[in-house]
């Protein structure tokens, strides 16, 4: 039967058999329709890429008031839109591995201070132009200049020195970083000709598309780049689209009504009725984002470990995850890294819902009367209701959660990193551990939102920073989250899956945890079967 | 003195323009009273004393308001609105095409409606009471009581889902034919027809049947005239300054008001542009969209005063 049944997937993909057909005879063959569905998705996967066709995104995560300028990348459209006109140095596999791209090597001196990138020849930019380790300087450079106002200068802080030298591209750091390359995949990296110090937003790259239509909060358009160096792998549709569609109906709405070929962010209340569609298959995948409540660590009454701890153990993450993600997530364990991290220990204990225990700590506290959570629709999906089953799991151990519901404008200027207590995420593109400290939980972090000063928290870090043993490693990140976990000001009730919904005529999606859309590079991996 | 028609209509221009000038006083105000400092807003969180000093100083925040204001006034004057402070691009370029969008979409909501509308509203009158007037209002007063997001919704559901008549995605660009154009903004125009229906046919419908009470009908009735030409040549020219009243300010909400629909069908066209930029704190931006909404509602007020005492027969043969 099996070998009838892949005959037919084989017929079906090459397109010599309708898909309906395929299912009625795989069913007659007493396969179920999801074992033909997914049958049929891996034999086209098998056939290898196919190319031509015009392939369009419908994501939510786009302004008109967008820019192509990479330093400005800041949304998810604009971050997807450049990984289609764009390259940078490496990227991060899906197994959380260095993809060289742009570099063709890389080599660390032994006390990982000083990394050489070796440029990858014969890459041309769009203009025509020949890619150079010159352009790869400019580029850093325009990222981390004094008066930059790039989204990627948190990362280029460390950077003491840089020089260009031939085919190689050198970075002199001012302490040792044994993840720098994963620094180097940031998004807004992307290498420009003379660093896009000319013109910013040109939407010059290296890229498998050219840009054609730049339309900032409606539509990008991009056509293939008959020289792109990496043909075979990226680049498969003669043109890629993107229109931009924030409001979550109309992004169903587009897929199932056939104009584009796959949406981002599907709520995860509809996931399961988008499954049941005909001809729509819905892709999760869990990642390293995250929902948080955070509390500041240096504010009465959340200077009080006793009262943070009280909380912790007030809030159901299992609940939230069953009504808040629809199971599409996990429970989150009160820090920011779970098993999406490379180096994460799995034999820390999992904090669960315990009245007694909350209680307990909260008499010890020595606090009475009421706490005020600020929240809005916009901290994460379902933010409010999540506030309110908070409000009411705490209520069960007798402490007392004032809700207050603030505007979507004005929530992340005004209350998130302001106000003592809110609720927050994390999207989880920050691909190894020490980043997420650094940007969070650093004692000098720009978002240092919980207000978490430690000096030895400080000096763990910068160690494991430096440490090029992995099981060394492994023991001082596992020291730093226990220190999150049972010290820290952030509750974690649950890391989220990303979920993007995909026609079956796309093939060759494969799933990628760093973020959603195979972490924006699906228009440019994908190609229509 | 002139006509007095041309006196009257010179005061409600002249009028016109005043009322625009305090509107822009208004704007001017109202986006000063924002919460936050604008550069603090444009430069984020990374923004150093230093750096808000010099952006502040760059954008003239020194300047005492009324200054400001002036400044901006005289620029408008000429054509200048300005640069967006989020991307650097000058805002007439950009507001352009997203106006001349509204503009498309709206003027084929418009074309559709106002006749439809008239003319239902006269079938109404014609079979007043019996079970097509009934029919009429019955429809048309459904379609207004639902929200314009669920009417989006649901002919998405139905005519693009599930027949795939025409497309739930609205972006149209200048490399389409205006075949393709009406094609993808059917949906959308559609819900506007609908929402915007039952005023003007209930307004045309009620304004008639009070002319219908008057003496001059029943002699036009005796004379054996027919009903509809009685309606026509009649009632019709007398009552129509209410209508057009109602016309004008519905075509007006076409402009200014769609940004429900906007979003639903993902049109790119005023109201969602307005909205990225107030959440932005773009205020150069924010100054440029309500102005021209003001100039839109108030020019079609202006014409709808007009086209009221031009069809004034009194106004029109003064003795």
């Amino acid at each position: 039967m099996s070998q009838e049944l892949n005959y037919l997937a084989k017929l079906a993909v090459e397109g010599k058999l309708g898909r309906r057909a395929f299912l009625g005879k795989a069913a007659a063959l007493g396969a179920s329709t999801a074992v033909a569905t997914s049958l049929l998705s891996g034999t086209a996967l098998a056939a290898g890429p196919k190319k031509g066709g015009h392939l369009k995104a419908g994501l939510a995560g786009g302004e008109s008031t967008n820019s192509l300028d990479p330093a400005t990348f800041l949304t998810q459209v604009p971050a997807d839109f450049g990984r289609m006109w764009g390259d940078t140095l490496v990227e991060v596999s899906r197994i959380g591995e260095i993809e060289y791209r742009l570099a063709e090597s890389i080599e660390p001196s032994a006390d990982a201070k000083t990394w050489h990138f070796t440029i990858r020849k014969g890459v041309k930019f769009h203009n025509g132009k020949t890619l150079t380790a010159d352009d790869v300087l400019k580029t850093m450079e325009r990222h981390s200049g004094d008066d930059t106002k790039s989204g990627a200068l948190g990362i280029m802080r460390g950077i003491e020195s840089m020089k260009a030298d031939g085919d190689v591209f050198s970075v002199t750091l001012t302490t040792a970083n044994a993840d720098l390359p994963y620094l180097m995949s940031d998004y807004h990296l992307i290498i420009q000709p003379n660093g896009g110090m000319d013109a910013p937003d040109a939407g010059i790259g290296t890229g498998p598309y050219k840009v054609t239509v730049n339309e900032p909060g409606v539509r990008h358009v991009g056509e293939r780049y008959e020289d792109y160096w990496d043909a075979g792998n990226r680049g498969h549709a003669d043109t890629v689209e993107i229109v931009v569609l924030n409001d979550a109906t109309a992004r169903t709405a587009a897929l199932q009504g056939g104009q584009v070929h796959m949406i981002n962010r599907v709520e995860p209340k509809i996931a399961d009725l988008l499954e049941r569609v005909p001809g729509v298959s819905v892709k999760s995948v869990s990642g390293r984002g995250h929902y948080v409540f955070l509390m500041h660590c240096n504010t009465a009454p959340f200077d009080n470990n006793d009262l943070r701890l009280a909380l912790k153990y007030a809030i159901d993450r299992e609940e939230m995850v069953d009504k808040i993600l629809r199971g599409y997530g996990s429970v989150g364990n009160d820090m920011p890294i779970n098993g999406g991290y490379p180096l994460f220990s799995e034999d820390i204990p999992q904090r669960t819902y315990d009245p007694e225990k909350a209680s307990y700590h909260y008499k010890k506290s020595g606090h009475s009367g009421p706490i005020t959570l600020q929240t809005a629709a916009t901290a994460f999906s379902g933010a409010v209701d999540a506030a309110q089953l908070f409000q009411q799991s705490a209520a069960k151990c007798g402490i007392t959660l004032d809700v207050k519901r603030e505007p979507d404008d004005g929530y992340w200027t005004e209350v998130w990193n302001k106000q003592p207590f809110s609720a927050s995420y994390w999207g989880g593109s920050r691909p190894v551990q020490d980043q997420m400290y650094s940007t969070a939980y650093k004692s000098d972090a720009d978002w240092n939102d919980t207000r978490f000063f430690r000096p030895d928290f400080d000096k763990l870090l910068l160690a494991a920073r430096a440490e090029l043993d992995q099981a060394k490693r492994v023991g001082l990140y596992r020291e730093m989250g226990l220190m999150v976990h049972n010290e820290g000001g952030v509750i974690v009730p649950m890391f989220n899956d990303f979920i993007n919904a995909v026609s079956d005529t796309v093939g060759g999606w494969e799933d990628d945890p760093s973020g959603e859309s195979m972490n924006g590079f699906a228009l440019a991996k994908t190609w229509l079967a | 003195m002139g006509h007095p028609i041309l006196n009257l209509v010179a005061q409600r221009v002249a009028l016109g323009c005043l009322l625009l000038l305090m509107a822009s006083v208004l704007i001017f105000i109202g986006t000063q009273i924002l919460p936050g400092d604008i550069a603090q807003s444009i430069l984020g969180q990374s923004a150093t004393p230093e750096a808000v000093a010099n952006l502040r100083k760059d954008l003239g925040l020194n300047d005492p308001a009324y200054v400001r204001y002036f400044t901006w006034l005289s620029g408008v004057l000429q054509g200048d609105l300005g640069v967006a402070l989020s991307n650097g691009k000058p805002i007439a370029q950009a507001v352009g095409q997203r106006l001349s969008n509204t503009l498309f979409l709206a003027g084929w909501a418009a074309l559709i409606s106002v006749p439809l509308a008239v003319l239902l509203g006269l079938l109404a009158v014609q079979y007043k009471n019996r079970w097509p007037d009934k029919l009429i209002s019955g429809v048309t007063l459904t379609t207004i009581s639902l929200p314009e997001f669920f009417l989006g919704y649901l002919l998405i559901y139905f005519i693009s889902v599930q027949l795939r008549w025409f497309p739930s995605v609205a972006i149209i660009n200048d490399s389409m034919s205006l075949g393709q154009k009406l094609n993808t903004i059917a949906l959308p125009v559609a819900v506007l027809v609908l929402v915007v229906l039952a005023q003007m046919m209930r307004m045309t419908r009620a304004a008639i049947l009070n002319v219908m009470q008057s003496a001059y009908i029943e002699t036009a009735e005796l004379k054996g005239i027919t009903p509809f030409n009685v309606i026509r040549k009649h009632a019709f020219p007398n009552a129509i300054a209410p209508i057009i009243n109602v016309i004008m300010l519905n075509l007006a909400y076409l402009v200014v008001g769609v940004v429900i629909v906007e979003v639903v069908f993902a049109y790119p066209g005023m109201g969602q542009y307005l909205v990225d930029h107030v959440s932005k704190r773009d205020v150069p931006v924010v100054q440029a969209c309500a102005l021209i909404f003001a100039s839109v509602y108030i020019s079609l007020n202006i014409v709808a005063d007009i086209v009221s005492i031009v069809a004034n027969p009194r106004l029109r043969h003064p003795k």
